[in-house]
Order: C-alpha cells, then sequence, then structure tokens
C-alpha cells in the first residue's frame, strides 16, 4: 500500500492510495478521511460510555475487562449480552442510515432526498400498521411487513419514473405522488384503530433500540456485512454521476445502472434498520449534510456520511436511556431532536464564518 | 448577456408549458374557473343528504323556507366557501414556496408550518386541557408564525440574506426538533395522541363562519403579498446573481414571500389542520399548463387548488357514506394519480 500525492490540483489537497502495486487505487482527500476517523472514534467512545452507564453503573476498566473476556460472570452478563448488542446494533445502523441518505441525496441530486423520496418510509410504515391493526402480529411479523411494504412502494415509485431511465426530477415527483398517498393511508389506519393499537404503532413508527438482542445484531451483522461493501464500490461511479448524465456517460460509467444499483443499495440499507428497530428517520436526512459541512466536501460522501450516522444514532440511543430513566424513550424521537438542534447550529456557524 | 439574449431565453423557456401563448393560457384558466364554479355548486349539492342541483339554484337564488335550504345555509355554503378559502391558501403559499426555495420537494411545511402549529396544538390539548377547534386555533396559528419565525431568523444568520438552500435546510432542521417533541409528548399523553391524530388528518368540518372570520384577514393580506412579489419571483428564478443585476431587491422578496407563506399557511393550518399535498401539488401543475412564469402560476394555483380540496372533500362525503373520510387523507389519493400522470407523459418543467 502507498499513498502517493497526483501532480493534479483538485482544488483541495489529495492524495493516490495504491494497493498491490496499482492493481486497486483511488483518490483520497487526506482532510475527509481524518474527519471520518475521528467521528467514528467519537462514535465508538460515545459507545463505550453507553456500555458503562444505566442503572449498573460500571467504571473503564470493568468495560474493558468484560470486552477483552476477563471480568466476572455478573459484569460480562451485563456487559456483553445487556448492553453491547444494542450499542454496537446502534452505531452499525446509524452508519447504514447516514450511507443510505447519502446515496439518495446524491441521485436526487436534492438536500432533502432522503429513503422516503422513493417511498420507502411510508411504504413501511402502512406494511407495520397493516400487520399491527389488522393482523395483530408480533416482531418477526411486523418486520416482515414494513419490508414488504417499503420495497413495494419502492419498486412501485421506480416503474413509475421508469421512461426509458429514471430522471431524477421524475423519481422526486413520482416519490412525492406515493408517499403523499401511502401517508394519506396511514392516518387513516390510525384514525380507524383502537386508540392502544394506534398508540403502539406509533411507538413503532417512532424507532426504538429498546429490546435488542445477540441475535438480532448477528443478522443485522450479516446483511450489512454484504449491502455495505457493494455501496463502497459503487461510491465512485455515484460521484461521477453527480456531474450529470452526459459528463458521467463521457467518464465511462453506465447511467441507468449505477443508478439503479444505487436505489437498490440505498433501500437495502434502511430496509435492514427498519426491520430491526422501526423506522428511525432523520439520521439518513442529516448525516451527509453535517458531514459534508464538518468535511468541507463540494458533495456528500460516504464514508464520512456514515461516521456521521454512527455518531448520531450513538449519542441519541444514550440520550434515550439516560435523559428522563428509568423512562426509556423511542430512540428515533432523541435523533430527531439532538439531530435537528446540531444542524441548526452547524448551519449557524457555517453562515458566521 | 445583453438584453436581448435575455429575452430569447426567456421566450425559450417561456414555451416550456402546455399552453405556448397567453391567449392559450387565459383559455386554460377560463376553462379551469368553469370547472371551479361546477365543483362549487357540487358541494353544495353533494352530502350525507344529496340535493338537487336546481333545488341549489333555487335555494340559492330565493329565500325558500325548506329543509334543503337550511342544510345549505347552514352547514353545505359555509364549509364550501372554507374548502375555497383553505384550498386557495395552501395552493399559493405552496406556489411561493417552491419559487422562494427553488425546490420542487418544498411545500408550505417545509419553513416549518406544520411542525410549529401541531407542537403548539399539542401544548394546548396535552397541558391546557383545551379540547375545541375554536380554542386552539389561535394555538395553532402562533405555532406556526413562531415556527416560521424561527426558521427565518436561524436561515439568515450571518452575513448576507437568507439564501434558499439554507432557509430549507433551517426548515428541516426546525420542523425534525418540533415534531420530535410533539412525538414525544403525545406518546406520553394519551388524549392529546388521540386528539391530534384526528386534528393531523385534516378536515373542513368546523361548522359556521366564525372561525374563518377570525382567518380571512391574514388570508386576504397574504394573497395581496403573494400577487406583489410574482414579478420579483420570476426574476430570482433566474439565479440570485442574475436576479440582483437585474435589480430585483432580493431580501425584501424574500421577507414578503416568508410573510405571505406564514399568513397563508398558517391560516389554512389553523383553521382545518396540517392538509399536505395541495401546496405540493398544485403548483407544479399550474407549471406544466402555464410554463415559469410565475404570475400565470399563481393565477392558475388560485383556482385549480381549491378545485382540487373541495373535489376531494367531495369524495371525502361520498365514499364513506353515513360517515366521511378527512379531506386530508382524501387530497392524497385524487391529486397524486394526476400528479403521476403528468410526470410521465410531459418533460417536466423544473424549478
Amino acid at each position: 500500500m502507498s499513498l502517493s500525492a497526483p501532480g493534479i490540483d483538485f482544488g483541495q489537497p489529495s492524495a493516490a492510495l495504491r494497493l498491490w502495486g496499482g492493481r486497486l487505487s483511488a483518490r483520497v482527500n487526506p482532510r475527509v478521511l481524518a474527519m471520518a476517523a475521528l467521528l467514528a472514534l467519537g462514535a465508538v467512545a460515545i459507545g463505550l460510555v453507553t456500555l458503562a452507564s444505566g442503572e449498573f453503573q460500571l467504571s473503564p476498566g470493568e468495560v474493558a475487562g468484560a470486552l477483552l473476556g476477563q471480568a466476572t460472570a455478573k459484569v460480562h452478563m451485563v456487559v456483553v449480552e445487556w448492553r453491547l448488542p444494542r450499542t454496537s446494533l446502534a452505531l452499525i445502523m446509524g452508519a447504514a442510515l447516514g450511507m443510505s441518505g447519502a446515496i439518495f441525496q446524491s441521485l436526487t441530486r436534492n438536500p432533502l432526498g432522503s429513503p422516503d423520496v422513493i417511498g420507502f418510509d411510508s411504504g413501511a410504515y402502512t406494511g407495520a400498521l397493516l400487520v399491527i391493526i389488522v393482523l395483530h402480529g408480533n416482531f418477526y411479523g411486523i418486520a416482515a411487513g414494513a419490508l414488504a411494504g417499503g420495497i413495494l412502494s419502492a419498486a412501485i415509485v421506480y416503474i413509475l419514473a421508469w421512461r426509458g431511465g429514471v430522471q431524477g426530477f421524475r423519481l422526486i415527483i413520482v416519490g412525492i405522488g406515493v408517499s403523499a398517498m401511502l401517508t394519506a393511508l396511514n392516518s387513516y389506519l390510525l384514525i380507524k384503530a383502537d386508540l392502544k393499537v394506534a398508540m403502539t404503532a406509533a411507538v413503532w413508527s417512532a424507532g426504538s433500540l429498546n429490546g435488542m438482542t445477540l441475535e438480532r445484531l448477528g443478522q443485522v451483522s450479516a446483511v450489512l456485512g454484504i449491502i455495505v461493501p457493494l455501496t463502497l464500490l459503487l461510491g465512485r461511479a455515484m460521484r461521477q454521476l453527480e456531474l450529470g448524465d452526459d459528463a458521467a456517460r463521457a467518464l465511462g460509467v453506465n447511467v441507468e445502472r449505477t443508478r439503479f444499483g444505487m436505489t437498490v443499495l440505498g433501500v437495502a440499507l434502511t430496509a435492514t434498520v427498519t426491520a430491526a428497530a422501526g423506522p428511525i428517520t432523520f439520521v439518513a436526512l442529516a448525516a451527509p449534510q453535517i458531514a459534508r459541512r464538518l468535511c468541507g466536501t463540494s458533495g456528500v460522501a460516504l464514508l464520512p456520511a456514515a461516521a456521521t450516522g454512527a455518531l448520531l444514532l450513538a449519542g441519541a440511543d444514550y440520550l434515550a436511556q439516560r435523559a428522563f430513566a428509568p423512562t426509556q424513550l423511542p430512540v428515533g424521537i432523541v435523533t430527531v431532536c439532538i439531530g435537528g438542534l446540531y444542524f441548526a447550529w452547524l448551519l449557524m456557524r457555517e453562515a458566521r464564518r | 448577456m445583453t438584453s436581448l439574449a435575455l429575452a430569447a431565453d426567456r421566450s425559450a423557456t417561456a414555451r416550456s408549458g402546455v399552453a405556448a401563448s397567453n391567449a392559450q393560457r387565459l383559455l386554460w384558466l377560463g376553462l379551469a374557473v368553469a370547472a371551479l364554479a361546477l365543483v362549487l355548486l357540487l358541494s353544495v349539492a353533494i352530502g350525507s343528504k344529496d340535493i338537487p342541483l336546481p333545488t341549489v339554484l333555487d335555494s340559492l337564488l330565493h329565500a325558500t323556507d325548506s329543509d334543503d335550504r337550511a342544510i345549505i345555509v347552514a352547514l353545505r355554503i359555509p364549509r364550501t366557501v372554507l374548502g375555497l378559502t383553505v384550498g386557495v391558501a395552501l395552493g399559493l403559499s405552496g406556489a411561493l414556496v417552491q419559487a422562494l426555495t427553488r425546490n420542487p420537494l418544498a411545500d408550505p411545511g417545509i419553513l416549518g408550518v406544520n411542525a410549529g402549529a401541531s407542537f403548539f396544538v399539542t401544548l394546548a390539548v396535552g397541558f391546557l386541557g383545551i379540547a375545541s377547534i375554536g380554542g386552539y386555533i389561535w394555538f395553532a396559528f402562533l405555532g406556526a408564525v413562531l415556527a416560521t419565525l424561527l426558521v427565518y431568523a436561524i436561515g439568515s444568520v450571518g452575513r448576507g440574506a437568507a439564501t434558499p438552500i439554507r432557509l430549507t435546510l433551517a426548515g428541516v432542521a426546525v420542523g425534525a426538533v418540533l415534531s420530535g417533541i410533539s412525538n414525544g409528548l403525545a406518546l406520553l399523553n394519551p388524549a392529546a395522541f388521540d386528539r391530534l391524530r384526528y386534528w393531523s388528518a385534516g378536515s373542513l368540518t368546523t361548522p359556521g363562519y366564525d372561525n374563518l372570520l377570525v382567518i380571512l384577514p391574514f388570508i386576504v393580506v397574504g394573497i395581496g403579498l403573494a400577487v406583489a412579489v410574482s414579478r420579483p419571483l420570476n426574476a430570482i428564478a433566474l439565479g440570485d446573481d442574475l436576479a440582483a443585476a437585474l435589480g430585483a431587491n432580493m431580501l425584501r422578496t424574500r421577507v414578503l414571500v416568508v410573510v405571505a407563506v406564514t399568513l397563508l399557511s398558517g391560516a389554512a393550518t389553523a383553521i382545518a389542520g396540517p392538509i399536505g399535498f395541495v401546496g405540493l401539488m398544485v403548483p407544479h401543475v399550474a407549471r406544466w399548463i402555464a410554463g415559469p412564469d410565475q404570475r400565470w402560476i399563481a393565477a392558475f394555483t388560485l383556482v385549480l387548488a381549491p378545485i382540487l380540496l373541495l373535489v376531494s372533500d367531495i369524495l371525502g362525503r361520498i365514499v364513506m357514506r353515513p360517515g366521511e373520510l378527512q379531506v386530508g387523507i382524501v387530497t392524497a389519493f385524487v391529486g397524486a394519480p394526476v400528479l403521476i400522470l403528468l410526470a410521465r407523459r410531459r418533460k417536466v418543467s423544473g424549478l
């Protein structure tokens, strides 16, 4: 592996990363890489604090010992079996959501782009509502309903927007239409349901990490272990697509195939999270924009967005558990609040400079 | 760029609507007005008790003394007038927001109006125990105004005026925080949750004129402002730098647009709940018919938005007889297919 500075001025410091004698190479921006690493470190640090705190307060040494397998059975159970699944899931699901947001904002070239642009979130909610209200299903039933609803509506939006290719603007408009119908259907279902059932559904729709197990951690990591590398591989073509369809084509990018791949991967990332924890909104919307401001890049980038998403969700989860302890808030409500406040502060700070 | 080139450029973009000339636009507008007139009559005639159109016309023109006339005067006409007013307000504010932010995803809610109104209604219901619509109409309006002010303040911190992109993002941030807090409060308070799920569906069932008279002045001022800014908004559509070069007063235009949007959609949301989609969709349709001139877009929106809202309201009365479906639920099902069809058929005219 070697890092070398190329002789071209990209307007920002950059270096070329070469692996295996140049067979695999990528241009990297040191500031972006450093910032992403810093954000990821921050996310892990928050995760460690979350592992230590709770009803049963632990010292950092005890947490480290438990993670290394050198703690008493009791501490091991609290840290590894009770807290670790939830905390790790917050980190990796946050990263997945951040990446998914970056994909959709790049795809639509719109800072308001999120998986909901393609109808995923509203469709998932519809699926879950039908399972909760009509079938009275359990966790797996709700997850399956959400997945089916989300993927179905995303597919419908994509197909309806297809006309010899999918153009960003048309995708947005069709997505607005389908999402609006699904949202209307959702509020109808909520009104018709019994108050108690409706509140259960509303709690699910806020997104919650309560009751995450080691088993679920295994399932989610297995799925994301496949999707995330594929997403990173597509990242370069995605950046070229931001130049515009014609320029991207001239650079040798297969525009329609890239766009289809991005949509599928973006939906897959969100779908995994939604199935496991309900629709945790706002991370996908805010993380890419926060990351863009921190890194000073012109477009949204995958790695910083993933690191920011992880930091956001891990921090939100800590607050969701501790802010009103012993009352446990749905993490989605906290994400929206702290993410929104931080985003507003960042906007103001950026404007002052 | 010379003025000649600019003029050529303008006429080239102006052709992108369905109607190519002003005469054709007038014809389309005439058709739309006729359709609106028909919809208004139908809205008075159709309901849980259908009244034949001749009887409707008869009761409107002569002071007859019948049950039908009582229904018409006491219920149907107020509801129709409310639909007309709310439709105009929502559509027009949507057209203004999309022109201001140059973003096709922007609806009046993007400036925080719906989130602010919902937040204050949650507070009013959850903590002050206010349960009547007349009671929380002021809370909703106040919430809408305060949220928009906050969004504009955050968007315009620092040097220079609020740019469209910063306004949009500030709206996203403020809206998210407010709706997050409202949702959290509602989940802890079942009574507030119960009322909010009905309020947030949006409906036109407030009886009588009392509430309408409260919000009407705000809407009238809002419409006046919307008409006044439509010319400068045309310049803004060319981009900030070009608009400044053409002599448009950017700051004044933006402030006026934000005020108009707050008045229009704040008042509409206060009385009818957060009815989505009308403000989002109708301006797109108006743009497809009329092309990019903001003055024509405003004119078409003024007529098309109440058509969408009233048709939805009428359908809401029919589909679940003898019950009713809230208009906010129906609008999407009436409008979205039209929007998708248009998006597929025509080369869309972007912003």
